[in-house]
């Protein structure tokens, strides 16, 4: 190492959903964080694990902020650039608090398991009681520390519970290896054995999948 | 060194193979002299070493005061002390492009033996048409003269970028990082196009003399300079002439009642035109302009990988940089972001972004404070991997 390192981001400052997703991730594996901001994840998963993390971002100032800090990420969209990467590209794919707000959530799950032996997929869980309570109680869309936009200028255009995505995961055949509910703060849940008790007190929720026995879905 | 009026006649700092060089078209130049400079210092492990590919009408002076117009170096924003290619920490080499007439091998070059009659002893138009490949080829016969095998970045824009994309493909052992800007993979209808009408407007010139033109003592400083009037449009974006000219005139507004006249007016952005092209004409030579746009024109890198641009980068480890800017309709974001998507497929490591500018094409040779924040950023992070 040299006095001319690129300055590099600090891992306490690490987003705590972001290192719960670090967690799951294997050293010295090739990782591509879709949706990957300034590059946070990235330069973690290279700093601290010798990962060949790359990355995709929609927001232009995003990318411009990640590669002036010599991070791999190159501007693109997750419902349209991933068609263009090879089968079995990558060990990891991320997808992190990006899956509701996708166009088209099945096709992008499905190429993330096209070009990754694993999908790290993590999303704000729609089921949650307070979600449900307010829906229940005044008979408008939710608005929570979590869902906090209005519904005519969210970005979030198909949220999802916990149950849900378990069952898209037994519809298209993929494998859950890990999951784990957690509150915004990132403290993991205690139900990691009841998915209906985590998709009413889990905030948000992590997913570690990979293919099932029928190999690349579309291929 | 083998230059000749009316051109100034400058002495650049060059290397001669004698053995010459085999080119794409079949030809064989029976000797190759390639002119470049140098910035900075290579390190003991040679591994330090940046090559800069410049673009149409730049050479080799990018950091420096030019020999002939004594304006400051092209590219004097992005190489230098503490610039994003640092020349404290790399050994900065440029050269000037084979067919260039800056030195390096070209139409304006004594042709060895006898030219046969009327020729004067140039090559001329009866110099063999280039490609980019050739040129790159051109360039790695230097950085072997230098005994580096492998350059830690090649960087350049516009047909600067052609060349890198060249680099990547055919040596991709021999470069590290790969950062073409505003570029391409091809050329399109278009921009061959515009520059048909540069070389027509060259060939219309009386005194172009069917390329002899040293033969008279003049040059064709009105063709060469339409040519580049018309190319300097291509550079330049809507909202850049908007900004920097509008439709004001030259001299005194008129006043209420006064008559146009054709002749007599003179709008400011027709003077600045004026300007670019007369000023071009005294550091550039005609053939060479011929022979360079050409060569841009033939470029086509996945039509020499079965129309494939995939199959050009198949299983590359060089780490790319794709860059392109928001108002360049020459070489539009589109273009780079094929690049970027062909390199995707290849399994490559890429970077892409597209910097948010008003000002065209040029942008990548002026002051744009993200454009340099990101090359600066990926030439560190790049040098953090190589272990420099």
């Amino acid at each position: 190492m040299t006095t001319h390192d690129p300055v590099r981001f600090v891992a306490k400052n690490l987003r705590v959903d972001l290192r719960l997703i670090a967690e799951m991730i294997a050293p010295g594996t090739r990782v591509l964080d879709i949706g990957c901001g300034d590059g946070t994840l990235i330069d973690e998963l290279f700093t601290t694990k010798g990962c060949d993390a790359r990355g995709i971002e929609i927001d232009m100032a995003e990318v411009t902020h990640a590669v002036a800090h010599g991070l791999p990420v190159m501007h693109g969209d997750a419902d349209i650039d991933l068609a263009h990467y090879p089968d079995n590209a990558f060990d990891y794919v991320v997808l992190s608090r990006t899956l509701q707000a996708v166009e088209r959530p099945r096709e992008v799950l499905a190429q993330m398991l096209r070009i990754g032996a694993h999908a790290v997929v993590s999303f704000p869980n729609f089921g949650h009681w307070l979600v449900r309570w307010q829906l229940l109680r005044r008979g408008r869309m939710p608005m929570t520390a979590t869902w906090d936009r209005m519904w005519y200028e969210t970005p979030n255009i198909h949220p999802c519970t916990i149950q849900d995505f378990f069952d898209l995961c037994t519809a298209d055949g993929y494998v859950v290896e890990r999951w784990l509910a957690a509150d915004e703060a990132g403290r993991r849940s205690p139900w990691r054995r009841f998915p209906r008790l985590a998709n009413l007190f889990g905030e948000q929720a992590l997913f570690v999948l990979r293919r099932g026995a029928q190999g690349i879905v579309g291929t | 060194m083998d230059q000749t009026a009316p051109l100034a006649d400058t002495s650049h700092q060059h290397v001669v193979f004698p053995d010459g060089m085999a080119l794409d078209c079949g030809a064989h130049l029976p000797s190759l002299t390639v002119a470049y400079r140098t910035y900075g210092t290579l390190n003991a492990a040679r591994s330090n070493a940046v090559l800069v590919c410049h673009a149409l009408t730049g050479d080799q002076y990018v950091a420096e005061p030019h020999p002939v117009t004594g304006k400051d170096g092209w590219w004097d924003a992005v190489v230098g002390p503490g610039r994003p290619v640092d020349i404290d920490r790399f050994f900065v080499i440029c050269a000037n492009v084979l067919g260039g007439c800056m030195g390096s091998t070209g139409p304006r070059s004594a042709r060895p033996g006898d030219g046969g009659p009327g020729t004067g002893g140039l090559w001329g138009t009866a110099f063999p048409p280039v490609t980019i490949r050739d040129m790159v080829r051109a360039q790695k016969r230097l950085t072997e003269h230098f005994g580096i095998e492998r350059l830690f970045a090649v960087i350049g824009g516009s047909m600067g970028g052609m060349q890198v994309l060249q680099w990547a493909a055919d040596y991709p052992d021999a470069v590290f990082a790969a950062l073409p800007i505003a570029t391409a993979a091809y050329h399109s209808a278009q921009n061959i196009a515009f520059h048909e009408v540069g070389r027509q407007a060259i060939f219309a010139d009386p005194n172009w003399q069917g390329g002899r033109y040293w033969q008279g003592g003049d040059v064709p400083a009105r063709g060469l300079a339409v040519a580049r009037m018309c190319a300097h449009i291509t550079y330049l974006s809507e909202q850049a002439l908007a900004r920097k000219f509008g439709r004001r005139l030259q001299g005194a507004p008129k006043t209420a009642g006064e008559a146009i006249s054709l002749f007599g007016d003179m709008f400011e952005v027709e003077s600045y035109l004026h300007h670019q092209g007369s000023t071009f004409v005294r550091r550039f030579d005609a053939n060479s302009y011929v022979t360079i746009t050409r060569a841009m024109d033939y470029f086509d890198l996945a039509a020499d990988h079965g129309g494939d641009l995939t199959q050009a980068f198949h299983g590359t480890t060089t780490r790319f940089l794709l860059a392109s800017f928001s108002s360049d309709w020459l070489f539009p974001t589109a273009e780079s972001r094929a690049i970027a998507r062909a390199l995707n497929r290849a399994g490559a490591n890429v970077s892409f972004v597209e910097i948010g500018s008003d000002k065209g094409h040029d942008a990548f040779l002026l002051d744009e404070p993200d454009f340099h924040r990101t090359i600066a950023g990926f030439i560190s992070g790049c040098a953090v991997h190589a272990g420099l």
